[in-house]
């Protein structure tokens, strides 16, 4: 049969093209220069959620992506609207997360002199986008989304921006959605090259003290089942860097927590114990390798999709470019079962010392820790946490406890404050069956709580955790450690009582103060069947990094 | 150490800003830089000489293949290449200073491309030292005014980089 071609504007081929992608949701703001496109979505099954700031439209796409695995869409018009886009586009370009941003653009005729609203934002945007179009021609519209998506979502995952002058959304064209694309210049490579397999094998097979680094890329590539298996198949302890977090159980007896300078002790010991480093998916930030004293000693295997990040910030021996999932297949098929019980107990014995040592909580005020124990220990199975970035985030990545159904969520290379509150709207829009909570400092919160708007109006059952200590915790505690303890614009007088804040927008909540109160308002919490806030009362000289 | 990139892009809008832009941000010095359409038009070649180590050289070549647009990178190593780089020089120059000019140009195979009451413009394609030598022997006529091209490169022999 003929597939006709239909006559409609760009708009509205814009709409049917991401139709055609199974897009369900877009968070957006409006602007006279996106407003074709808006316009062509009441027609449109597709929900638009209304954010409050256009950053937060990225933050909740970024949330949705990494709850579904597939690109998701945000939207923004021209000059501030898309300029405000750009730190969530670089959030997501940094934690290669897959997002389409879409931004209107002034009339093409007016490009380029400085037109109301005008902003250049395919240049502005250019060190964070992934790739970006700008539409100038109405035929290549179809073309121009059904490439932004596959460039997002395959490869390493990345943000793709298309900017739409709003003349050109207005034209009419023949319009026919392309099955699939061409892009001679982009070939992500897959699978693994063999003999690269097989040298790590060996290695593997040599190895006393093997280690296996989990990045987020075991969780882009849905990996954990591989990652699991090869784990247990030749008996490897398993670290994470915090996008890695949940790419395993964190019950797992195998799992020995986030390495890094904000990780867990026992995690960097392992780190430098190690005779093998298998590093998976991963790219050996500063933060996470810092603590490390040399690799000299040590055999690094680096499996990640990204040529890129091979060799970039550590020196690597067997390098495998490529797919992780199918180059973990490969490798699980090429390695024999074996065990490392001399190394594994000693790590062990660490392990438990740690748990410990670790669970003893003062009194006076609310022990964050404690509080990360007792709301994953309410919490369903099927469970979304985001961390915002501070003190609240390296609480929650040393603490928190998720399975194969869980997720963790937070900006890990960027550090975007504000993140977590939107990021969970966008969660709880992508999985209604989850309970998803989000984790703030009185900080961050302070940067996306506009968003409360957004969670009443669209009705999204959003959990929220502030820990109040009235001052910005982490830069305070850094001020303290280096800068002979003077403390300079971290103190945040001023900030409201999050309850009544909470209650001007029509959400119950309570006050946490007390260990003792944890329990009963954790439950609270997870019972609302509605947005539910918790303001928790936490020491200004608790440290990050609980040890 | 300096190194001779091709670079085969698609020839798009924003392509070059794309590539500079990268080459900023990452820190990699850019010593030279060259544009042209192939001999498929729908394709560019941007010839780039650029300044580093090893791992400079291996992260530029890996980040220039991140960019969708760029469909092919090579470094070309010195004895494979055939370099060139075209130099328009100006000088002053008097009715009695032009015999000695021309027999410059003789001598070193450059063109005099224009001429006037007072001075004198030449042409020269060459490797980047010999255009060097080039412009210091015209130096003591008074040089008004020097414009070079980057340099542009081709593999010596029957090899060749195509899409």
């Amino acid at each position: 049969m003929q597939v006709s071609k239909e006559r409609v504007t760009v708009a509205r081929a814009m709409v049917l093209a991401l139709e055609h992608e199974g897009i369900k949701h877009i968070f957006g703001y409006p602007g006279a220069a996106i407003c074709p496109f808006f316009d062509e979505l009441i027609k449109s099954d597709i929900q638009n959620i209304l954010v409050r700031h256009e950053a937060n439209s990225g933050h909740a796409a970024s949330g949705y992506a990494r709850v579904t695995g597939k690109p998701a869409v945000c939207a923004a018009t021209s000059g501030p609207g898309a300029t405000n886009l750009i730190t969530a586009i670089a959030t997501a370009h940094m934690d290669s997360v897959p997002m389409i941003a879409i931004t209107g653009q002034v009339l093409s005729s007016q490009l380029g002199r400085d037109a109301f609203q005008e902003a250049d934002i395919t240049g502005a945007a250019e060190p964070f986008v992934k790739h970006s179009f700008l539409v100038k021609n109405p035929n290549d519209i179809g073309e121009v989304i059904k490439k932004a998506f596959y460039i997002a979502s395959t490869g390493r995952q990345g943000p793709v921006l298309i900017d739409v002058p709003m003349d050109i959304q207005k034209m009419e064209i023949e319009f026919e959605y392309p099955e699939k694309v061409e892009i001679r210049s982009y070939k992500p490579s897959f699978f693994g090259n063999k003999l690269q397999i097989k040298k790590a094998a060996e290695a593997l097979k040599n190895s006393k003290k093997p280690l296996i680094c989990a990045g987020g890329g075991i969780l882009s590539s849905g990996a954990c089942e591989q990652l699991k298996i090869l784990s247990e198949k030749c008996d490897i302890p398993v670290i994470v860097t915090m996008m890695g977090i949940g790419s395993i159980p964190t019950n797992h007896k195998n799992y020995y927590g986030m390495l890094g300078i904000f990780g867990r002790k026992i995690a960097n010991q392992a780190l430098n114990a190690c005779d093998l480093l298998i590093v998976l998916g991963a790219r050996m930030s500063d933060r996470a390798v810092t603590t490390l004293a040399s690799f000299d000693d040590t055999t690094v295997i680096h499996i990640d999709v990204d040529p890129a990040e091979i060799g970039k910030n550590a020196p690597v021996n067997i390098p495998i470019v490529g797919d992780v999932k199918t180059i973990l297949e490969q490798f699980i098929a090429e390695v024999e079962p074996m065990t490392h019980d001399e190394w594994q107990s000693g790590l062990f014995i660490n392990k438990t010392d740690f748990e410990a040592k670790a669970n003893t909580f003062q009194s006076d005020y609310v022990s964050p820790k404690l509080m990360i124990k007792s709301i994953c220990k309410a919490l369903p199975q099927k469970r979304v946490i985001c961390a915002d970035v501070g003190s609240n985030q390296i609480w929650t990545a040393n603490n928190i406890e998720i399975g194969e159904e869980g997720k963790f969520i937070t900006s890990g290379g960027m550090g975007t404050m504000g993140f977590s509150f939107p990021a969970a709207i966008g969660a709880k829009c992508a999985d209604k069956d989850a309970e998803v909570v989000a984790i703030c400092g009185d900080g961050s919160f302070q940067m996306s709580f506009m968003e409360l708007a957004t969670a009443v109006q669209h009705g999204i059952n959003v959990k929220i955790v502030v820990f109040v200590n009235n001052k910005l915790g982490m830069v305070r505690e850094y001020q303290t450690n280096n800068y002979a303890g003077r403390h300079t614009m971290v103190d945040l007088s001023g900030s409201p009582d999050f309850l009544k804040l909470a209650e001007a927008y029509g959400i119950n909540g309570e006050t946490v103060s007390k260990n003792e109160q944890i329990v009963s308002a954790v439950e609270n919490m997870v019972n609302a069947n509605e947005p539910y806030l918790l303001q928790v009362i936490v020491d200004k000289n608790e440290k990050s990094l609980i040890v | 150490m300096k190194h001779t990139i091709s670079i085969l892009v698609e020839n798009n809008a924003g392509v070059l800003a794309r590539i500079s832009g990268l080459f900023a941000r990452r820190g990699f010095n850019i010593y030279s830089l060259a544009v042209g359409v192939t001999e498929d038009e729908s394709v560019s070649r941007i010839t780039i000489v650029a300044d580093g180590d090893d791992y400079t050289l291996e992260q530029i070549e890996k980040q220039l293949n991140k960019l969708i647009d760029v469909i092919k990178v090579r470094t070309v190593k010195p004895d494979e290449l055939l370099q060139r780089e075209l130099v328009l020089i100006k000088v002053s120059c008097s009715a009695q200073q032009r015999h000695e000019l021309i027999s410059i140009a003789e001598i070193t195979q450059a063109k005099i491309s224009d001429i006037s009451v007072d001075s004198m413009t030449l042409e020269l394609s060459a490797n980047e030292s010999h255009l060097n030598n080039f412009q210091e022997l015209l130096r003591p006529y008074g040089i008004k005014e020097v414009v070079r091209t980057g340099t542009i490169a081709i593999q010596k022999g029957t090899a060749s980089l195509r899409i």
